[in-house]
């Protein structure tokens, strides 16, 4: 028997309050085992209070090549920018 | 902790031509790295920037997992519960720096398996400083010092190379290593304000572990032919022999603090230059140690062989009881 322990990205909630941010990655067998290991490798120095172990082949990321179509539609429209607006100085409270 | 840059890889790589690489990317690609900007692994790169990347991080990784070993044989002997609890501290930071490494190359389309077999089979080269012995616990406050600190002077500039996995790999290792070169500093520091003997234990570890030190930055910056690619693609962001200079200019006042003596006697303050000279280095020792004629090489890989095959049966195991609650799980 020969299995490669499959791959697992880690999340850590630096304190309360914050999101979980994704760190790095842990090999493991299976989830406990992700949590340990990324106890162990990740959070050394108290960098978190909580983690989060998912499998990295359930993530579905954007492509690349798809950078212009998803993401290029935004950069003309200021207009959903506050600072796009001019308002008088001795309009206040807005 | 750093791995030198070796021969190997430029020899590689110097097989692999970009001219297959389609010109307009290839020309995006150069523009993009130019600006600093990070490159994903999901981005278009060119195979020889894949490949010498492949190579470095997994033999900068392997230098880590290979590192612990000769600090490894102190931990049982340290002097005190202090020392020990430190050292054993800074081993398992080696561990997790080799992990982060091993991480960021498997993003580059590698396997783990593949690397540690490639380490395991030889093929894999890791930094010629661990091919040294640790004869006396002023070797542990040397490699600290002298090791971790030449490490560091590679690494900083390392946070910003091109290739973002690796770079933010690198960020994490910088934070934790400077603990590592100052728990050094101070047992040498212990050691030198000690007795007779202590002082004498302390300039004998310096006397070994200097040129060594001086070699981790690699061969000199004529011998070393890729440099120019590689810092055009930030991949390297200062040449071998700058970040030596850096590091003899940094280091030897830290040594006349100890009230050590740098075992070169050509070495001297130029004013001219604002920098140190020092004398040749031995680079037919590096080569042989390069080529695996190390004085503990042998050990060194035995070492590391035998540990994954003794832990074959804890893998095997931790898989069969995964597989076996995924088929209990899918059963209910």
């Amino acid at each position: 028997m020969n299995r490669n322990w499959p791959l697992w990205e880690v999340f850590v909630r630096a304190k309360n309050g914050l999101s979980h941010r994704h760190v790095g990655s842990v090999h493991a067998a299976d989830a406990r085992m992700a949590i340990e290991a990324a106890r162990d490798v990740y959070t050394r120095r108290m960098e978190g209070v909580s983690l989060w172990v998912v499998p990295s082949n359930a993530i579905t990321a954007s492509d690349p090549k798809e950078h212009a179509d998803l993401f290029e539609p935004a950069e003309d429209k200021v207009y959903r920018h506050p600072t796009f607006y001019a308002i008088p100085d001795n309009v206040k409270n807005i | 902790m750093y791995t030198t840059e070796l021969k190997e890889r430029n020899q590689a790589v110097q097989g692999l031509s970009l001219e297959r690489e389609d010109p307009e990317r290839l020309a995006a690609f150069e523009a993009r790295v130019a600006a600093d900007d990070f490159i994903e692994p999901k981005d278009w790169m060119p195979e020889a920037y894949r490949k010498t990347l492949i190579r470095q991080i997994s033999q900068h990784a392997h230098s880590e997992i290979v590192g612990m070993l000769p600090e490894g044989n102190w931990i049982t002997r340290a002097p005190n519960l202090r020392r020990k609890a430190i050292l054993l501290a800074k081993v398992q930071d080696e561990g997790g720096h080799g992990l982060y490494l091993y991480a960021a190359a498997e993003t580059l389309g590698i396997t783990r398996e593949e690397m540690i077999e490639a380490l395991h089979s030889g093929r894999a080269k890791y930094s010629t400083i661990f091919n040294y012995p640790t004869l006396t616990w002023a070797d542990i406050g040397a490699i600290g010092w002298l090791v971790d600190g030449a490490a560091i002077m590679n690494q900083v500039p390392l946070q910003r190379t091109s290739y973002g996995p690796y770079a933010r790999a690198m960020v994490r290792i910088c934070k934790e290593e400077s603990f590592h070169q100052r728990q050094g500093y101070e047992i040498m520091m212990t050691l030198a304000n000690g007795t007779d003997a202590q002082k004498r234990m302390a300039q004998d570890a310096l006397d070994r572990w200097w040129w060594p030190s001086l070699m981790m930055f690699g061969p000199p910056d004529e011998n070393s032919p890729n440099t120019a690619q590689s810092v055009r693609w930030r991949i390297k962001r200062e040449t071998n022999d700058e970040l030596r200079q850096k590091f003899v200019d940094v280091t030897v006042p830290q040594a006349d603090a100890l009230g050590l003596v740098v075992p070169d006697p050509k070495l001297k303050w130029n004013e001219e230059r604002g920098h140190y000279d020092f004398g040749d280095i031995d680079w037919d020792e590096f080569y042989a140690v390069v080529r695996g004629e190390g004085p503990v090489a042998k050990e060194r890989m035995t070492a590391r062989v035998k540990a994954w095959e003794d832990g074959k049966w804890v893998r095997d195991a931790a898989a069969a009881h995964a597989e076996k609650r995924g088929m209990r799980i899918a059963a209910e």
